[in-house]
């Protein structure tokens, strides 16, 4: 518990030193929270099953904004377009995941960098999809998608028409009582929805397969002993895992309202993997509560860490090294202090 | 043809005959060669020393060494003092890098100290220490104490610029130096010279007894151990001899370049290194000199050709995306197959 300790006092710390009022801080992080948390709970099942940590969500990521391109392409908007590119992602989802379960497994015990690198490579293959193949072999509608030459996306896709369509799906503004405006306000539905898959996650762990992954995840042999298809298990972590991670992009840019084509999606498993270890999970033990904690004491530092620095140090670009450095340093800290516990571990064993 | 692929192995098939494709296009769009092949001897000199860096870490049995930007954050620091101190030609670049060299043999001891406490992992936590220490030194390029108007903007603004220009100090010492022309192509002699000497240094390193140590150290711990060889110090000054090649090759990368570049530069910095010695024939086992050759040669001329190709043919920055794709592409190959079989 001494990690999320250490980061809620420089929050803490931090805080007063932005002189930022506290309406405006609950505020903002009421927001990050909403369009993030499904993103760091994607996470929770990879951890679980044995995997590590899961920087392959890029892929996820990328199915979201696939769908998102296809919906645009449509000029498909509403609720009728997020629900439509929920559902259009879902495949995509799936078949990245299976193809990143299938080569995880053949990198046992190197998965995280494999993961990692997996992603780098996935970018490029985005990369050339949507800069090369859109508008010559995948015919594109609506030219507002491409760049001016009409070949590539746009480095920006505008989605104004699904923006804020999970945040304000109930139309609270339509009643006209106080509570009701007020309440307007906040992303009342995305919290909903991502409560419901916090709720389905907690069943799911207790089905068959779910305890299967814990197996799994506990000690390989002992599982494959009892009767447990391993690698099955793990590909199916994967796959929920990417799904998750797809829907969870599509809800963080319906709040954002614009898309960076060949952006959004890169520091979207950096971000994820950093928030759920600052929760004080690790690369073996992760819950959704560390999941929540961790989403909340991150993001803050993320709101507060430009203004601290430029009040602290009369500069406000340290705060945001600093913001980059709590990032990386944060997942270098939780691998380096997990492996050297695996190495104790492994010295206390030969020496019996 | 299936023997041919087995004995080059099929990761260099593909990208060699992707090669020779993109050779017999450029001829056919009339692109001079002789300017290609000069380029490709640039690159090649420039990158190599990153990837000879490569060959200690794979040797001494830690994989893949993706701690890369730590002896670049230290080769950085040198050039910077010698600019500093407003040192040029040769005695800027002999000064940068003894300094650099001095600093990343105390890094790469602590570096390789913490490595021996976490075996088995040291790729995973080697690349995220790498990006830790390049964020942190963002902030120290940032308050750095630099005063020369080189470094530092030329007004507003803090601490140093993202890119140095070498142009009054160390641009292209090595380059120019003993250059001459075969027809129209510039061989850079000097910049190979050099890069012939740190790899001579690294195959005599590796064929004299502390050399073999290592080397058994790496690919075989128990049986180094049985025979009375220290496994943790051995993987320690591979880790040394790694971070010090790195230090060495960001200096003469950028004397190349004629620039310095700061802050979030050396980040993916290990990425085309370990790359370009897979697509040599290394694996996380085994690596030799040759493979660096054989990888940059194969890797640089790839990117080198495929520039002015792509622009003709495609639009946009395709280069960099072929060179997302094969190098990483390259990485994952090499993490999927099963030890110590040939990538």
């Amino acid at each position: 518990m001494i990690v999320p300790i250490v980061f809620l006092v420089i929050c803490i710390v931090g805080s007063f030193f932005t002189g930022l009022p506290g309406g405006f801080l609950v505020n903002e992080m009421i927001v990050r929270l909403s369009r993030n948390l499904i993103l760091v709970l994607s996470l929770l099942l990879p951890v679980i099953t044995g995997l590590g940590l899961n920087f392959a969500i890029t892929l996820g990521a990328m199915a979201g904004q696939i769908a998102l391109i296809i919906i645009t392409n449509f000029t498909i908007g509403g609720t009728n377009g997020l629900l439509l590119s929920l559902l259009l992602s879902t495949p995509f989802a799936i078949i990245f995941g299976f193809i990143v379960g299938k080569i995880l497994n053949k990198a046992t015990g190197k998965e995280m960098i494999t993961s990692m690198v997996l992603g780098f490579f996935a970018n490029g293959i985005y990369q050339l999809v949507f800069l090369l193949m859109a508008g010559t072999v995948f015919p594109i509608r609506n030219e507002s998608l491409l760049l001016p030459s009409g070949v590539g996306i746009k480095n920006t896709v505008d989605l104004a028409g699904i923006k804020y369509s999970l945040d304000h799906l109930i139309p609270f503004d339509k009643i006209d009582l106080p509570f009701f405006q007020w309440l307007s306000e906040y992303p009342v539905c995305t919290f909903l929805f991502t409560l419901l898959i916090f709720i389905l996650m907690g069943y799911f762990l207790k089905t068959k397969l779910g305890q299967d992954m814990r197996a799994v995840g506990q000690n390989v042999e002992v599982a494959a002993v009892s009767g447990i298809n391993v690698e099955k298990t793990r590909v199916i972590s994967v796959v929920i895992s990417t799904v998750l991670a797809a829907w969870g992009q599509i809800i963080f840019l319906q709040n954002i309202g614009t898309m960076n084509t060949y952006g959004s999606h890169v520091q979207v498993g950096l971000f994820a993997v950093a928030s759920l270890l600052v929760g004080g999970a690790t690369v073996e033990k992760a819950s959704w509560k560390e999941a929540l904690i961790g989403t909340f004491l991150f993001h803050f530092l993320f709101v507060i860490s430009p203004l601290a620095g430029q009040n602290l140090f009369g500069n406000a670009q340290i705060g945001e090294y600093f913001r980059v450095f709590i990032a990386y340093g944060v997942i270098g800290l939780a691998l380096v202090l997990h492996a050297w516990e695996k190495d104790k571990a492994k010295i206390t064993i030969s020496d019996i | 043809m299936k023997e041919l692929i087995n004995k080059v192995g099929f990761p260099r098939f593909i990208i060699s005959v992707f090669l020779i494709c993109l050779i017999m296009l450029a001829i056919y769009l009339k692109i001079p060669l002789s300017g290609l092949i000069s380029d490709i001897l640039v690159r090649f000199g420039m990158n190599a020393i990153l990837v000879l860096a490569m060959i200690p870490g794979i040797q001494s049995g830690i994989g893949l060494n993706f701690n890369i930007p730590l002896g670049i954050i230290f080769g950085l620091i040198g050039a910077l003092i010698s600019i500093e101190f407003q040192l040029s030609g040769f005695t800027g670049l002999f000064v940068s890098i003894i300094i650099a060299v001095s600093l990343a043999i105390i890094a790469g001891y602590f570096y390789g100290k913490m490595l021996n406490k976490i075996k088995g992992d040291e790729m995973t936590v080697g690349n995220y220490v790498g990006y830790s220490i390049v964020s942190v030194m963002c902030i120290f390029w940032l308050v750095a104490p630099f005063t020369s108007p080189e470094l530092i903007w030329a007004y507003g603004g803090n601490g140093l610029r993202v890119t140095v220009s070498l142009e009054s100090s160390i641009a292209h010492v090595l380059n120019d130096f003993w250059h001459f022309y075969i027809g129209s192509v510039r061989i850079p002699t000097g910049l190979l010279l050099f890069f012939g000497f740190c790899a001579f240094i690294i195959w005599i390193y590796s064929r004299s007894s502390k050399g073999l140590s290592m080397i058994v150290a790496g690919s075989n711990p128990q049986f180094a151990i049985s025979n009375g060889i220290n496994v943790d110090k051995q993987r320690i000054k591979g880790t040394i001899i790694s971070t010090v090649l790195a230090a060495i090759g960001i200096i003469i990368y950028s004397q190349a370049f004629g620039f310095l570049q700061l802050y979030n530069a050396p980040l993916y910095s290990a990425m085309p290194a370990a790359a370009a010695i897979l697509i040599g024939g290394a694996t996380l086992k085994k690596a030799t000199i040759i493979h660096v050759l054989v990888g940059t040669v194969l890797f640089q001329s790839l990117l080198v050709v495929a520039l002015p190709v792509v622009n003709i043919v495609a639009e946009g920055s395709m280069s960099e995306v072929i060179r997302t794709i094969v190098s990483n592409g390259i990485i994952l190959y090499a993490l999927t197959r099963k030890e110590g079989e040939l990538a």
